[in-house]
């Protein structure tokens, strides 16, 4: 305990990252204030491509909400939303979205100097995470009174199946019938096509970008991956985030064969399951970094890897790249995913956080840890946690929970 | 020789220990941790010392555990209470066992193989069910002194009584109308224990004889027979069960 903590080592992109999500914000924002320019706002695993391909600018509110969260914002405001009548139990990103919207904060006007969320003409949705997003977006609709559309996934699917694909894709035209009457203007095929051609790419170097953690040590953690997927979430489909990722990939790339580790002295490789909690990625990386144990790889990093999309059939390949999702798919998909993730990155232990909020993406609740430990025979700790809502994380247990994990990894 | 000291500052309590090379525990102490974690560890630390009579420079090593133990100065190192309790129990009982502490604010279930390897661990859920404060709001709501639960729970009579609810806040209120169907006080506070028992049997599978350690079995000779009648195994109380945590911790400032 005598030994000082290493620092960590900060990834010389971060700086770009923050002028292109700056611009990306400043740009919805001036859309929202000029009648020819259409925002759109969409779930962070919905049809970006699709709006991108009308020419709309395109809004995540996740991502606000998971700012809100990493600002230590969210859970001031969840408790508004919660006294309208949404309950406590269901998805924070929700509630304190939904929560600072109604006493008119927004975390982008200390960040960039704006003063609201760009006004939306429509919101489109699929439900492919949760039904929770549409309920969201729901309500968004009825107080800026503007269509509230989407897409209705077929949930827990062992194979992907070309029923399957029919069925999304057949979804995905009637909403871009929809969504030509909002534009005011078809959709432009070649311009889609064009689209759905840079979130490929950018969805391949992305998928690099995290896979450079296969690398012993590895050249990024976990947390670094939650704040770079930021332009693969919101600037998926656009230039910049294929040039945003081709430099991060290049810096990664350099570590690798200069032998830079994220965490110094790396002794234990970590997997991550479930979400982030966004309030406390810092303690957590400073914690994980102090016990030189690295959190290398998870599943939620991944979510914006979609190796489906093809330029040349962009509506069945969407429906394809959406339906593919870890989130989408049943247990044994999922316990075969993280066998494979666990293996490929050696792996030694896995966390599991049972985010209260979010049973969707909290698979530790019927019994995968076990069986997981049972087939891999790698050790896991759960800690429960909520992405947003910090009322719902006791970080004194959590921390010796960890600690106490990286001590039982220690023993072997 | 130096001898060799382990200070658990738990959240309500702070127990120390003292041992020799040949792990002979030689004293011990223990006080409130209240508000001062720091304060607290000396005060436990120095009565160890006065009971052992020793004086503070022939301790060789100190190692620190519990929620406080990064208040404790004079440590050399820190480990987790879930290592020291493991610790503590496998060297009174050395074999394959689950070692089950009760404390203050948490509770905590540690399966050890028969070579005194951690293999699994499990805290409960963020909520002062299965834990010490548990019982002391039960013997508040009672209108009890804690230190009486346990001879009253000892005197219940009808041990079909039972508290149902998890939470603690909801437990008062389930035996505020308990009160009123005339239910005795001397079930109800048996049936509190019988909820502390219960959170225990869902954190973790056991399998194996239990090792019960920390102050509320140390305090409440009932939990014994309770613990074993619901997990329903073999369930050993050692001697000075709350002071297990920081003889784990003594025992690895020994470097054994």
């Amino acid at each position: 305990m005598s030994e000082p903590i290493p620092r960590a080592r900060p990834i010389a992109a971060a700086r770009l990252m923050k002028r292109v999500m700056a611009d990306h914000f400043l740009r919805l924002d001036e859309a929202a204030r000029d009648p020819s320019r259409k925002v759109a706002w969409c779930n962070s695993v919905g049809p970006g491509e699709l709006l991108h391909g009308f020419g709309f600018e395109v809004y995540y509110p996740e991502n606000h909400s998971a700012i809100l969260g990493a600002t230590r914002k969210a859970t001031e405001y969840i408790p508004y939303a919660n006294a309208r009548g949404y309950s406590p139990e269901i998805c924070s990103y929700l509630t304190a979205d939904i929560g600072a919207f109604m006493k008119g904060f927004t975390p982008l006007k200390k960040a960039y100097g704006i003063e609201a969320v760009p006004r939306p003409d429509v919101l489109v949705y699929n439900t492919n995470q949760c039904r929770d997003v549409q309920d969201w977006f729901r309500w968004y609709g009825r107080h800026f009174g503007v269509p509230c559309i989407g897409v209705h996934t077929h949930r827990n699917i062992d194979e992907v199946t070309d029923t399957h694909v029919a069925s999304i894709s057949g979804q995905f035209q009637e909403l871009a019938r929809d969504l030509a009457g909002i534009a005011g203007h078809s959709l432009d095929m070649d311009r889609f096509r064009d689209v759905v051609r840079l979130s490929a790419r950018c969805s391949q170097l992305w998928e690099q970008v995290l896979r450079t953690a296969m690398a012993r040590p590895s050249p990024l953690t976990f947390f670094d991956g939650t704040i770079h997927m930021g332009p693969a979430v919101v600037l998926r489909g656009t230039k910049v985030a294929v040039d945003y990722y081709e430099t991060l990939l290049q810096e990664l790339r350099s570590r690798v064969s200069d032998g830079v580790a994220a965490v110094e002295g790396e002794r234990f490789r970590l997997y991550w399951e479930g979400m982030p909690i966004w309030g406390k990625l810092r303690s957590l990386s400073e914690q994980f970094l102090g016990l030189r144990s690295c959190v290398l790889a998870s599943t939620y990093c991944n979510s914006w890897i979609f190796n489906q999309l093809d330029p040349d059939d962009p509506f069945d390949s969407m429906a394809r790249a959406y339906t593919e999702l870890f989130i989408v798919r049943s247990d044994p998909v999922k316990e075969q995913y993280i066998s494979r993730m666990c293996a490929d990155f050696q792996v030694d232990g896995i966390i599991y956080h049972d985010a209260r909020t979010c049973p969707n993406n909290s698979n530790n609740r019927y019994g995968m840890p076990g069986r997981l430990a049972d087939r891999l025979g790698i050790p896991y700790l759960t800690i429960d946690g909520d992405l947003n809502d910090l009322r719902l994380y006791s970080e004194e247990q959590a921390r010796t929970s960890i600690e106490a994990f990286i001590e039982q990894l220690d023993q072997d | 020789m130096p001898l060799f000291a382990g200070v658990d500052v738990g959240s309500s309590a702070t127990k120390a220990v003292l041992v020799d090379e040949h792990l002979r525990v030689l004293g011990r102490g223990t006080g409130d941790s209240g508000a001062d974690f720091a304060g607290a560890a000396e005060s436990a630390f120095e009565q160890a010392l006065g009971q052992a009579g020793v004086t503070r420079d022939i301790i060789g090593y100190v190692v620190s555990t519990g929620y406080g133990r990064g208040n404790v100065a004079f440590a050399n190192a820190q480990r987790t209470e879930i290592h020291c309790h493991a610790k503590g129990a496998f060297h009174l009982f050395p074999r394959a066992i689950t070692v089950v502490d009760i404390g203050g604010q948490d509770n905590k279930i540690i399966q050890v193989d028969r070579r005194g390897r951690r293999l699994d661990f499990a805290m409960n859920r963020k909520c002062a069910a299965g834990t010490g404060s548990f019982l002391e709001e039960i013997a508040h709501r009672l209108r009890i002194p804690l230190q009486d639960l346990s001879g009253m729970a000892s005197r219940s009579t009808d041990v079909t009584v039972s508290i149902g609810s998890y939470c603690t806040v909801f437990a008062q209120t389930e035996i505020l109308a308990k009160i009123r169907a005339g239910i005795k006080r001397e079930d109800l506070a048996r049936a509190a224990m019988v909820s502390v028992a219960r959170r225990v049997l869902e954190t973790l599978a056991v399998s194996n004889e239990v090792v019960a350690t920390g102050g509320v079995v140390a305090h409440n000779p009932p939990m014994k027979e309770i613990l074993s009648e619901i997990l329903g195994v073999v369930v050993h109380v050692p001697p000075h069960a709350q002071h297990v945590g920081a003889l784990g911790a003594a025992i690895t400032a020994a470097g054994k």
